[in-house]
């Protein structure tokens, strides 16, 4: 994508007939920093969008009620507030990755949007960075109200305050809930409907790891191999606060790569070739 | 500028565009017409890259749609005026094809204000927006940037005969300044008024293609008469083509109606020396484009038409 200098090739000027003031600079490429920016606005410019990004506020202030409300005093914490917050955080995000991707298709805007950028990958690409971009900031409003809720809990609880999370753990759990959103883009991307992909979703991060831990607890075999092969299990764990060690990074590099980045190939490449409807 | 070479689209065993060549030229509006189902919205889809196409390639402005840097402000592109978020407003619609374009903000309320959408109008939600709604924001999606080529899939759909007469003018206005039309429709009437070139296309082939007026050539005399079989005659020694156009309700004595390959003045020569009375000689004006685009399509059509020329 360098062509943007350079002659224009011929039958770019419209010839002899054309009266039409020609345009100063020849048009350049889109530069994805922009592409980013509209799937952005994308995802909020509606109802829907404009609530489920609301309901991460809103998400994050009732569950710090309900910690203050009905948690052990022990789990006053910095980290028991922030973490608790994660947890809606982990469901609405990823339906935040799904819906930006299979709008396209369910909404049949895709449509417009593969015509003004004829990239799908590139589309794709800024869809998932935008996605990124919503979890950072959905960090941020996870650490700062679980600050004020870990303030005002110990304040009424008469129990000194505790500060037991660093900087670090933010960027575990901004990496938890960016690889559970990059999950449901994945789904997003592969099933390209919006209920569809929403309940794979759920069935991923809810019906998926039930299973799985009950065959852990009953097969032995399986209890070892399962930080192998069980991408929401080392996903948790990072979410869930502390720092994992090196075999754990590597299960989590491990499921990532098997998970993720291999369906997500797949599905793109369905993508780059499907015909838009 | 748009050139479509040999393309062909298949599902399978079912052929949906077969082998389909033309050239949309600069300056003019190419009418694509044929009845539903013939392959034109494939290949509209096809030229904009939204269906790859198993055989053959489509150029835009010399260039393959993909290639161009910035489609947006080189081709206007109006598919399907429904194919919009449902929860999006219109002017949202336009904000975000104008930010992707880098276009500036003011260019939504110019084009609104050129579509006659009203503020009120352009601040609701496309699901409570009328087909003709749609379609005028569609329109004006498409002019958004300002672009020399305009492709349109049957934009007429939905507007009213206001709409309708607005949007020929617009068209008309957008070719006269250079720009490339491509416009499609199952509507003949539509067509033969905007076009100046036409592809007639059925069943996935392209089964005509010219300048109106070398298709409007063909059977563009319509003559009555009560000795249809000595004109007919004398129309034969004379080497010229004709159909018997009557019909059974319009004629209920022994007149009979023939579309001449020829003429006004050459029939009405011809049917003098053969001392034959006529009782009406005209152009086949609507009729003609009409009888072609049933003729043409007559073994490819949905709907077969039974004792035409009986």
């Amino acid at each position: 994508m360098t062509t943007t200098t350079g002659p224009a090739p011929a039958g770019v000027t419209t010839p002899t007939v054309d009266q039409r003031p020609v345009r100063a600079t020849p048009p350049r490429h889109i530069p994805l920093a922009r592409i980013i920016t509209v799937e952005l606005r994308k995802s909020f410019d509606t109802r829907s969008g404009l609530w489920l990004l609301g309901s991460i506020g809103i998400a994050a202030v009732l569950t710090t009620g309900a910690v203050m409300a009905w948690a052990p005093k022990t789990e006053f914490t910095y980290g028991g507030f922030t973490l608790a917050i994660g947890f809606p955080m982990s469901v609405i995000l990823p339906v935040i990755a799904v819906l930006s991707v299979t709008a396209e298709w369910s909404q049949r805007s895709g449509l417009a949007t593969f015509t003004l950028v004829p990239h799908r990958s590139r589309v794709l690409l800024a869809k998932a960075m935008g996605a990124v971009v919503v979890a950072a900031g959905a960090t941020l409003v996870a650490f700062a109200v679980g600050a004020i809720g870990n303030l005002v809990g110990a304040a009424i609880a008469g129990i000194p305050t505790v500060w037991d999370l660093n900087p670090a753990d933010a960027g575990y759990f901004a990496l938890g809930n960016i690889l559970l959103l990059l999950v449901g883009f994945t789904l997003g991307v592969l099933i390209r409907n919006s209920p569809g992909a929403i309940v794979a979703y759920m069935v991923y991060a809810f019906v998926i790891p039930g299973l799985l831990a009950f065959l852990a607890f009953n097969q032995a075999w399986f209890r070892d191999a399962r930080p192998w092969v069980d991408p929401k299990y080392n996903q948790d764990l990072l979410l869930h606060g502390g720092g994992l060690t090196g075999e754990q990074w590597t299960h989590l590099a491990v499921t990532s790569l098997v998970w993720i980045v291999a369906p997500l190939i797949v599905a793109v490449v369905n993508v780059r070739r499907a015909e838009v409807k | 500028m748009i050139s479509v070479e040999a393309v062909t689209k298949r599902y399978g065993t079912f052929t949906a565009v077969d082998d389909v060549t033309f050239t949309a030229t600069p300056g003019r509006i190419t009418g694509f017409l044929g009845p539903n189902g013939a392959g034109k919205s494939t290949t509209m889809r096809v030229i904009v890259g939204l269906t790859p196409p198993t055989a053959g390639t489509a150029h835009v402005l010399g260039r393959r749609f993909a290639d161009l840097p910035n489609p947006g402000l080189e081709v206007g592109v109006l598919l399907d005026a429904s194919a919009q978020h449902a929860g999006r407003t219109g002017r949202e619609v336009l904000t975000l094809a104008a930010m992707t374009m880098g276009l500036p903000r003011r260019r939504v309320d110019e084009m609104l204000d050129r579509v006659s959408l009203t503020d009120t109008e352009a601040s609701r939600r496309l699901r409570d927006y009328s087909l003709g709604m749609r379609q005028r924001l569609g329109i004006a999606h498409a002019l958004l940037g300002d672009p020399e080529v305009l492709i349109l899939d049957e934009p007429a759909n939905g507007l009213d005969p206001a709409g309708i007469r607005w949007m020929r003018d617009l068209l008309r206005g957008y070719a006269d300044r250079g720009a490339t039309v491509l416009l499609s429709s199952h509507l003949l009437h539509e067509i033969e008024v905007v076009a100046d070139d036409l592809v007639v296309i059925g069943n996935g082939r392209i089964v005509a293609n010219g300048t109106k007026t070398e298709l409007l050539a063909t059977a563009n005399v319509q003559v009555r008469t009560r000795r249809p079989d000595r004109l007919a005659d004398a129309l034969t020694a004379a080497g010229i083509a004709y159909t018997d156009a009557s019909s059974s309700a319009r004629e209920p004595d022994d007149c009979r109606t023939l579309h001449v390959d020829a003429d006004a003045e050459l029939v009405g020569r011809i049917a003098h020396r053969a001392d034959v009375a006529l009782i009406e000689l005209r152009d086949a004006d609507g009729a003609g484009l009409e009888e072609m685009f049933l003729e043409l399509t007559a073994d490819t059509q949905r709907d077969t038409r039974q004792g035409a020329f009986a």
